[in-house]
């Protein structure tokens, strides 16, 4: 059982690249070498910035000789059909077979294919694996045409066993693949052999080189803290930081350093960002201040001056450094005292998209949009749109020009530098959370407001001009904005209905402010079914002509509600005929809302399915609720389909489910069957048995139940009061049989259904829950 | 900082570089006598990273980037300011040991600092050019850019060039322990008349920063930028063979005209007049005429066309 060892080695690779790039190596060989026919024990892959090595023990020797029979010709079929068979085989005729068949006397082939030594299938696989790496970038170098992310240098491979180590037999493109490698770049550049891979780890070790990526990054950590530790300090945690650190050295020698008093007054968040982002330094803090004070660079080299050389080298990078940063921070904060005119005044000159107009036209439509919002999530309104007002201005200032990714943490420091309260600060830091599905969700009333309006006004504008996410491609990253619509509202218990506030955001987008309040909004609660635009506007089916028996408003309303097309659309030409009719710009307006505000929620609804899968809610249980009016007030989604899920988990919840599928499938033939709708009338009087009676008093008593819990949005009680509908809807459908030759009986017997199917729909619809 | 060898002014630095590249076998060339942003803009870079003709060149290459002038008085940055270009195709195999040794042979041992190969890969949308390749850090610091090119006006580069970049002033102040650019020795500091860089360009820094930013006249140079787009087409189209029936395509004239409107507008930009929008069109034309030189120097003599 040989043992296989790889190296390749080469220029730097990107440090960003090498998680993906040693499982890569790893996958691309084992598959080649079982694809082969060959075995393995373990495999482990491996990187420093300047390899790629793999490890694969107790390979199988050689692949496995394999057999295949083949039928040829009858023993008495013409010479040429013979000949044919053994030109396909590659055999003589002595090497065949005459066996018995069906048929008479057929001849058989056995073709042996041999199998191959490990050596030859690992140089096949190993050359594959080089020529079809699947490096993010790659690039050509010298003369050569071979590609690989940096120039290679060198290919190590051996198969190793008891008997000692061969190397593998392998050029590509004139590198020959040998058993030797290099150490550390400065501190051990002499090539070396190597037998084994423990013995490749060892002598790399004294090499100067750590070859696992985990033990540089574990080293580098320990040895921060201690160094951190002598001076009281801590290391403030970075997790990406310290894999892409130990991706840039062979050999960490991490090195302490401490910040100038001058500039241990710029805020913490400044001073952590400018040394990882310019010098990927570690940040230190001093517990006792609070303050970060100290830093650790890693290094990748041992000096005979213990680093003293590298270390002032750094320290004079980072005071150019903060110095440039100290500068922005004074300069920002003489802005923010004067009350950030001139930023407020520039971002009218910045583009947020060219179709939405300049970053001061989007903080006005969210200052309006978080100013309607603040009473429905306990904010004051005056300070919500203030906070909307100033959460962005950072922007112009020095600092985000530098580092982008201090937006909204400097804007609390300038707004608290401004005189702003700590409310309409915090709300400037936290109005873009939650930005990741883990990232801390704003509590406080005025950031969340701002925080909703962000958000809402992102999506609806978007959403207007026709740049939705698709597929894998989400450049606005409108799919995180969804989500955090859904965290902010589900966190906070905050009762909006979303198409209200759609809705606004929409009118700031297409209007002139002037213009929005001519934007007939839809009231809350409105029934959306069909029927309502009906009433209004008859369709006369002969002749196409339309007549309205409604006001322009109520119209508009109706096509909103009904969110019928085709209706807009006959309407609207009808309109162009007669513009005594109204302003067709606003009810266009109106229709569009409708449309955008149906797409965008269903969007919302995605993603809120998205998230309550995730927390375990059936995706069919939460259909059933979006199917449900008032499906805009996601608080109430949630609330309902948790119950129902609760109950669905029932025995009774279980049973009920069928019962009221069976009643709503029964209900539908009938009334496909006589082509009328059977939804009123069932009286007790006309019922003949016991089990219809007491399904009648069933129906009763929870009827109100249900219809007074879920007014009261006591989910759980409506959940128990239809569940206690079960037994006498079972007990129904056991001794009734529904369809009976007397009319009168049976039509009573069908709205009885229909009053058990009204009672499921107060809740959910039950149709589209499966099982 | 400690090394014994140390150089004691910006001009020794660059000397060295020069000894050490000629020393590697490079034809040390002169700067380009146009304005240019960097010196991957000499052709000796540009055209020549094109086309299979070996090639090795090195050469200090005056540079200039008008947004950068700070009037002399920021301690990093100006508008003037020099590069060191080494460009050899196709890239030797021990080019990093090369690059390493030049490091050491202006005094920074890597043995005592850290000296650091960061991934940077580089791009000119004004060239259509790209490349990979790292920033060299030492000790924190990027000193130097590293690429390995692998297109150049839209050409695959076959084969591909090596080109290391040196911002001179920055690796200078670093080497010399100076904190302002101003205060560098520019000969050696003993020398009669000694003289600082701030002695050489204190002065022209003011100027060139306040004609760059209020005072070009944008009129002028947006016809300047027409008027070298058109002549530089003019010059594509040429008919290959002049009148006394001779076959001399003119890449080089053209590139002229090429670097000219890059340099026209860079000055607009400084100048504030180019709107976002705008920038991305006036760098496609420049891009066009730089690929339409790519494409007439890969049908000449140096690029390695076939006659």
């Amino acid at each position: 059982m040989p043992d296989l060892l790889i190296e390749l080695f080469s220029e730097e690779i990107p440090a960003r690249m090498q998680a993906r790039a040693r499982e890569d190596l790893k996958r691309l060989v084992t598959d080649g070498l079982v694809e082969a026919g060959l075995t393995y024990a373990s495999a482990g892959a491996f990187s420093t910035p300047r390899r790629l090595a793999l490890t694969v023990e107790g390979l199988t020797a050689h692949s496995p000789t394999t057999r295949e029979e083949r039928k040829g010709p009858r023993t008495d079929a013409p010479e040429k059909a013979l000949d044919g068979f053994l030109r396909s085989t590659g055999l003589t005729r002595d090497q065949l077979e005459a066996r018995d068949d069906k048929k008479g006397q057929v001849w058989f082939a056995t073709l042996t294919k041999p199998g191959r030594p490990a050596a030859e299938i690992v140089a096949d696989v190993l050359e594959s694996a080089i020529r079809n790496f699947p490096w993010p970038k790659s690039m050509r170098w010298g003369a050569g045409s071979l590609r690989w992310v940096r120039p290679l240098h060198s290919i190590l491979c051996i198969l190793s066993d008891e008997a000692g180590a061969e190397v593998v037999p392998l050029t590509i493109e004139g590198i020959a693949a040998g058993n030797t490698t290099r150490g550390h770049r400065f501190m051990a550049p002499d090539a070396f052999t190597v037998t084994g891979f423990d013995d490749y780890a060892a002598k790399l070790r004294r090499a100067r080189v750590m070859l696992d990526a985990e033990e540089r990054a574990s080293e580098i950590r320990s040895q921060a803290e201690n160094l951190a530790f002598a001076r009281g300090w801590q290391i403030v945690p970075d997790d990406a930081l310290l894999s892409e650190v130990a991706g840039l050295v062979e050999w960490p020698v991490p090195l302490m350093g401490v910040i100038e008093d001058r500039f241990l007054s710029l805020p913490p968040e400044v001073l952590q960002t400018s040394m990882k982002e310019h010098q990927k330094f570690f940040s230190a803090r001093n517990p006792k201040t609070g303050r970060i004070e100290g830093f650790v660079t890693v290094a990748n080299i041992e000096t005979s001056d213990d680093g003293a050389t590298i270390l002032a080298g750094n320290q004079r990078v980072l005071a150019a450094r903060l110095s440039d940063a100290a500068f922005f921070w004074d300069n920002d904060l003489r802005e923010a005292k004067s009350g950030m005119e001139t930023w407020a005044e520039g971002l009218k000159s910045v583009t947020f998209q060219s179709k939405l107009g300049s970053q001061h036209d989007r903080i006005q439509r969210i200052a309006a949009l978080a100013r309607e919002i603040a009473p429905l999530v306990g904010a004051d309104p005056e300070q919500a749109e203030r906070a909307a007002r100033l959460a962005k201005l950072d922007l112009r200032s020095a600092m985000v020009g530098e580092f982008p990714e201090l937006q909204g943490t400097m804007g609390r420091y300038y707004a608290l530098e401004a005189g702003e309260s700590d409310a309409v600060a915090d709300a400037a830091r936290d109005h873009y959370s939650p930005l990741g599905p883990s990232d801390a969700v704003p509590t406080a009333p005025v950031s969340v407001a701002v925080a909703l309006a962000d958000k809402i006004d992102a999506l609806t504008g978007f959403w207007a001009i026709d740049e939705k996410p698709t597929g894998s491609k989400d450049p606005f990253a409108l799919r995180r904005a969804a989500l955090g619509v859904i965290r902010l509202i589900l966190t906070n218990d905050t009762q909006v209905h979303l198409n209200t506030l759609i809705a606004r955001a929409a009118a700031g987008v297409w209007f002139e402010p002037s213009h929005a309040n001519q934007i007939y909004f839809l009231p809350e609660g409105k029934s959306q079914d069909a029927k309502n635009w009906v009433g209004v506007c008859h369709i006369h089916p002969d002749d196409e002509s339309v007549t309205y028996n409604t006001t322009l408003v109520e119209f508009a309303q109706a096509l909103m509600d009904a969110r019928v097309t085709d209706a807009a659309q006959i309407w609207f030409e009808d309109m162009d005929a007669n513009p005594q009719l109204g302003d067709k710009r606003i009810v266009e307006g109106d229709a569009r809302l409708s449309l955008l505000s149906f797409d965008l929620l269903s969007f919302l609804h995605e993603r809120l399915k998205v998230y309550l899968r995730e927390q375990g809610i059936r995706h069919d249980i939460i259909d059933a609720v979006l199917a449900q009016e008032g499906n805009d007030d996601l608080v109430r989604v949630v609330a309902r389909a948790t119950a129902l899920n609760d109950m669905l988990a029932t025995e009774d919840g279980k049973n009920l489910t069928q019962g009221l599928k069976r009643a709503g499938n029964i209900l539908a033939q009938a009334e496909e069957k006589d082509g009328v709708e059977y939804s009123f009338g069932a009286d007790a009087k006309f019922a003949e048995t016991d089990e219809e009676r007491a399904l009648f008093a069933a129906l009763d008593k929870a009827e109100p139940q249900i219809m007074a819990a879920m007014a009261a949005e006591d989910y759980p009680a409506a959940m128990t009061a239809i569940a206690a509908l079960r037994s006498p809807i079972d007990a129904f459908f056991e001794a009734v049989q529904v369809n009976t030759d007397k009319q009168i009986v049976r039509r009573n017997r069908l709205n009885l259904l229909s009053r058990i199917r009204e009672a499921g729909r107060q809740i959910a619809d039950f149709g589209s829950i499966e099982g | 900082m400690t090394s014994p060898n140390r150089p004691r002014s910006f001009q020794e630095i660059i000397l060295r570089l020069q000894t050490y590249w000629a020393d590697k076998g490079c034809a040390v060339l002169q700067p380009y006598d146009m304005e240019v942003g960097a010196g991957t803009f000499h052709p000796a870079t540009t055209l020549r990273a094109l086309g299979s003709r070996p090639w090795a060149a090195s050469y200090v290459q005056p540079s200039r980037r008008p947004t950068d002038g700070r009037y002399g008085e920021n301690p990093n940055r100006l508008q003037h300011y020099y590069q060191y270009q080494v460009i050899i195709k196709p890239s030797p195999p021990d080019l990093q040991e090369l690059y390493l040794g030049s490091l050491r042979a202006i005094g920074l041992d890597p043995m005592v600092h850290d000296v650091r190969f960061v991934e940077d890969d580089w791009e000119s949308p004004t060239l259509g050019a790209w490349g990979l390749g790292w920033e060299v850090w030492c000790d924190g610091m990027e000193v130097s850019q590293f690429t390995y090119f692998q297109q150049v006006g839209g050409h695959d580069c076959r084969p591909v060039s090596g080109e290391l970049t040196y911002g001179l002033e920055r690796l200078a102040m670093y080497v010399l322990g100076v904190e302002h650019v101003m205060d560098m020795p520019f000969n050696d500091p003993d020398s009669p008349i000694a003289l600082s860089y701030g002695d050489v360009f204190r002065q022209t820094e003011r100027e060139y920063s306040r004609w760059n930013f209020d005072q070009a006249d944008t009129e002028m140079l947006f016809q300047h930028f027409k008027d070298a787009e058109a002549e530089c087409a003019r010059i594509l189209a040429a008919e290959r063979t002049d009148s006394a029936g001779r076959t001399i395509p003119m890449a080089h004239p053209a590139y002229d005209q090429a670097i000219k409107a890059s340099h026209i507008f860079n000055l607009l930009d400084a100048r504030g007049v180019i709107s976002v929008t705008e920038r991305q069109a006036y760098i496609g034309r420049v891009r066009a005429l730089a690929k339409g030189c790519a494409d007439l120097f890969l049908t000449t003599d140096a690029a390695g066309a076939a006659a």
